[in-house]
């Protein structure tokens, strides 16, 4: 019963603990500042393309860091830690996807 | 750019008697609801009955009904697209009206058919049975749901307003793009899909979280229902999986209404790039609907053999083998791109591992019945229908994994044949075993079983005479999405056989739609809660299940809880935790979500037809819409312990 009572969401008022969400607040920011930047490089065409997709990259990199850090509080909360193997579950996908879409995409290619 | 003036005959399709008759159609049903709900004053019951509801079982009745009305016009299509092919040069439907149908027939049954029909069993029984009183986020579940109903009324809505997209279930770029594909059709595809999309990502989330966080004391991972298990890990695919669909269509959307070249040659783009990002998710996809159906296959083996499931541990292992290794084989989708030798071989093998979980799977439910008392009801009928169905589809799916070979079976029948195995045999024959199974307890009625029989046998039988001709065809040369063929091929006989088989099985819908009418009527009503000696939690509540599930949530200590605690009252030992009943925590209903996901729809329809205006508008109404979310407080209620006493009363329960 009492398990029940702390999961139904929304039962906290959230007024209650009244704070300002000042972490939230800055990690928008930052990933704000992250986007503009990535943007104004491809438009501007500051670099050559290579140097542009490994800068985009790590600002994408960066901003994921933000998200998990400011949004989703990766180091907070008791209990069986599913979010770390979730985190590393979702780290190899994305490593497939990309690593793999560039395999795909080019093995090969040399041929034709 | 595309050009968006259209006028009025544009608009509203013209010009098929067969597109007429669906006008018709849709005007004289609106016109019946609308006075039924008015002449016996039942809007109001419907919008705080079912519109406003929380509930994950009217969520996932909701679902049910969707899917099976999906199911009757996917079925529509199928017939129409046979009918056309049983004989050779017929003139029944042009060419551009044929690629039509097979697009939304696809389209539907993928995303608007088997993805509800999923959802709606997750929905009906995962709380019950890990014994929780509903999701982890209950007013997101409710918001899954109209996102996928509003999802599924745009693309519907193509079929009558600006014509049906046409360029496969798989919309390749270039055939997707806007140089080929002028018309609204393609874009209705798009937004459809993406709309439901976010439905089925937050289903995945709240199911992930749901099984991992709500489970009743005592319930340990290991002691879930297998069922659980698949939705665990249907739940991991989705979550990973959809996003990149997500991005896969929004680029193509992006180069079809922004003018961008993701995908075209001509700006330096790549459409294979597509075809690599659909078949990312579109792998995964095929197994987020067969888990389930799985998991449904081990519950119904193990009540109807009386044992419980042999080799709990390899099916767990193998589920989440089948999770994770269904990533790492989409490539399989197009070898005949010719990444080279290196790509292909990769891919081939991975393909092939994925066999060995399944048949571990096939061979402990075929254990489990072995040496058990077997009753063979009509959902244990579905599931034994199933077995040798599923042995062929995999068979046929090793034959195509293997690279070389699928360079002379990619794209005919063969393939057609491979898929319709797996997803009729596999995934329609699991959520109609489901449904048959889990009937009772959503309604607190039994299914009549003559009509169940005949629209068994008549699917069943009716499916291998239309696909078996299907695999022959495809060696014969066939391929698919061909609208006729000339005399003199050798395949007429054939291709009539299977149109045959196809109405055979479209009797045996009627026949399944037909009981389940009758039932309505004359169904057995199930007082008990426990119609087929049930092995796990949900047959432990009556049928159908009070709003709050549980009076009491029940203390689990074994794996088949409900069976144990059968035994257990049998010898007198009474069931820990049966203290007092206390008030119950509930989430209250909210019409928000409805309104949200319309929105969702306004916007998407103005996208369509480039009507801009429109879209803000419908984005305008989501953002109050999240706003006025994140102001309110007023959620949740407790419910009264005297109105649970009086429930459980009206059950016969104290
Ligand atoms: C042992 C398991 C399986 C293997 C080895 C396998 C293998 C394959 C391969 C290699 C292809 C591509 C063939 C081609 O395009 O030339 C394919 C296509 C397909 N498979 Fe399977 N498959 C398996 C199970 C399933 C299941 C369980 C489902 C669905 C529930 C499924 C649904 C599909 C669909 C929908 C396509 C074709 C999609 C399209 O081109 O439109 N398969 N399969
Ligand atoms: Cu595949």
């Amino acid at each position: 019963m009492s398990m029940m009572e702390e999961k139904v969401p929304g039962h906290k008022g959230r007024a209650e603990d009244g704070k300002w969400p000042w972490m939230h607040i800055v990690g928008f920011v930052i990933s704000i500042v992250l986007t503009l930047i990535a943007l104004r490089l491809v438009l501007a065409h500051a670099m050559a393309p290579s140097g542009l997709f490994v800068t985009i990259m790590v600002l994408a990199v960066l901003q994921i860091l933000v998200q998990l850090f400011f949004f989703m509080h990766i180091l907070e909360g008791g209990g069986p830690r599913w979010h770390l193997w979730m985190l590393t579950l979702g780290f190899i996908f994305v490593f497939t996807i990309v690593a793999g879409s560039i395999w795909i995409m080019t093995f090969g290619a040399e041929a034709y | 750019m595309p050009d968006d003036t259209l006028n009025v005959s544009h608009f509203l399709v013209t010009g098929d008697p067969l597109i007429y008759g669906a006008d018709v159609s849709i005007v004289v049903v609106s016109i019946a609801i609308v006075a039924v709900l008015t002449y016996y004053r039942k809007w109001g019951w419907l919008w705080r009955e079912w519109l406003t509801t929380v509930d994950h079982k009217k969520i996932g009745i909701m679902y049910m009904i969707a899917a099976l009305l999906m199911l009757f016009r996917g079925g529509v299509d199928a017939l129409l697209m046979r009918m056309q092919l049983a004989f050779p040069n017929t003139r029944f439907l042009e060419a551009e009206h044929y690629n039509q149908i097979f697009t939304t027939h696809g389209t539907i049954m993928i995303l608007f058919m088997a993805m509800p029909f999923i959802f709606a069993m997750m929905n009906i029984a995962v709380p019950l049975m890990i014994g929780a009183r509903d999701v982890a986020f209950p007013y997101l579940n409710a918001i899954s749901f109209w996102m996928f109903f509003f999802g599924a009324m745009l693309f519907n809505l193509s079929f009558v307003i600006g014509g049906s997209p046409d360029a496969g279930w798989t919309s390749y770029p270039p055939l997707a793009e806007s140089d080929f594909n002028l018309g609204p059709g393609e874009n209705y595809y798009l937004l459809a899909l993406q709309i439901s999309g976010i439905g089925s990502i937050a289903t995945g989330i709240n199911f992930f979280v749901t099984i991992l966080k709500m489970r009743a004391p005592g319930m340990t991972l290991m002691r879930m229902p297998l069922f659980c298990w698949a939705i665990l890990a249907t739940s991991i695919l989705i979550i990973f999986v959809f996003p990149v669909l997500t991005v896969a269509l929004a680029l193509l959307l992006i180069d079809r209404i922004a003018g961008a070249h993701f995908f075209t040659m001509l700006g330096g783009g790549n459409p294979m790039m597509y075809i690599n990002m659909f078949w990312i998710w579109g792998h995964p996809e095929v197994y987020i609907v067969i888990l389930p159906a799985f998991g449904i296959f081990s519950e119904v083996v193990a009540t109807f053999s009386g044992k419980r499931i042999f080799g709990y541990a390899s099916m767990v292992a193998s589920l989440m083998a089948i999770a994770v290794i269904s990533y790492f084989t989409w490539v399989h989708h197009f070898f005949t791109m010719g990444a080279g030798p290196g790509v292909n071989s990769f891919f081939a093998l991975s393909t092939m591992i994925i066999a060995i979980p399944t048949g571990v799977k096939i061979f402990n439910w075929l254990a489990t019945m072995y040496n058990g008392r077997v009753r063979v009801t009509v959902p244990m009928k579905w599931a034994l229908g199933f077995i040798p169905n599923f042995a062929v589809g995999g068979a046929t799916g090793v034959m195509l994994s293997v690279a070389p070979a699928d360079y002379q079976y990619h794209n005919s029948y063969f393939l057609i044949a491979h898929f319709h195995q797996t997803l009729i045999g596999g995934v329609v024959f699991g959520m109609l075993a489901g449904m048959y199974y889990w009937w009772p307890k959503m309604f607190g009625f039994v299914l009549e079983e003559r009509y169940a029989n005949w629209g068994f046998w008549w699917f069943n039988i009716g499916f291998y005479v239309c696909f078996i001709p299907q695999y022959l065809l495809g060696f014969m040369g066939m391929t698919r999405r061909i609208y006729t063929y000339p005399t003199g091929m050798g395949w007429s006989t054939l291709n009539l056989i299977s149109t045959i088989g196809a109405f055979m099985m479209g009797l045996g819908f009627l026949f399944i739609a037909a009981g389940i009418v009758y039932s309505i009527f004359y169904g057995e009503r199930d007082t008990t809660g426990d119609p087929w000696n049930g092995r796990t939690l949900e047959w432990s509540v009556p049928s159908p299940a009070p709003h709050y599930n549980f009076a009491r949530i029940p203390v689990v200590t074994s794996r088949d809880a409900w069976w144990t605690m059968k035994k257990e009252r049998k010898q007198g030992v009474l069931p820990p935790g049966e203290d007092e009943i206390r008030p119950i925590h509930m989430p209250k209903n909210s019409g928000r979500p409805f309104i949200l996901s319309l929105s969702f729809f306004v916007a998407g329809f103005g996208l369509v037809f480039h009507w801009y205006i429109l879209t803000v508008i419908g984005f305008s109404a989501v953002a109050a819409c999240l706003l006025l979310r994140s102001f309110d407080y007023d959620t949740d209620y407790y419910i009264p312990v005297d109105e649970i006493k009086k429930t459980e009363a009206s059950y016969g329960r104290s």
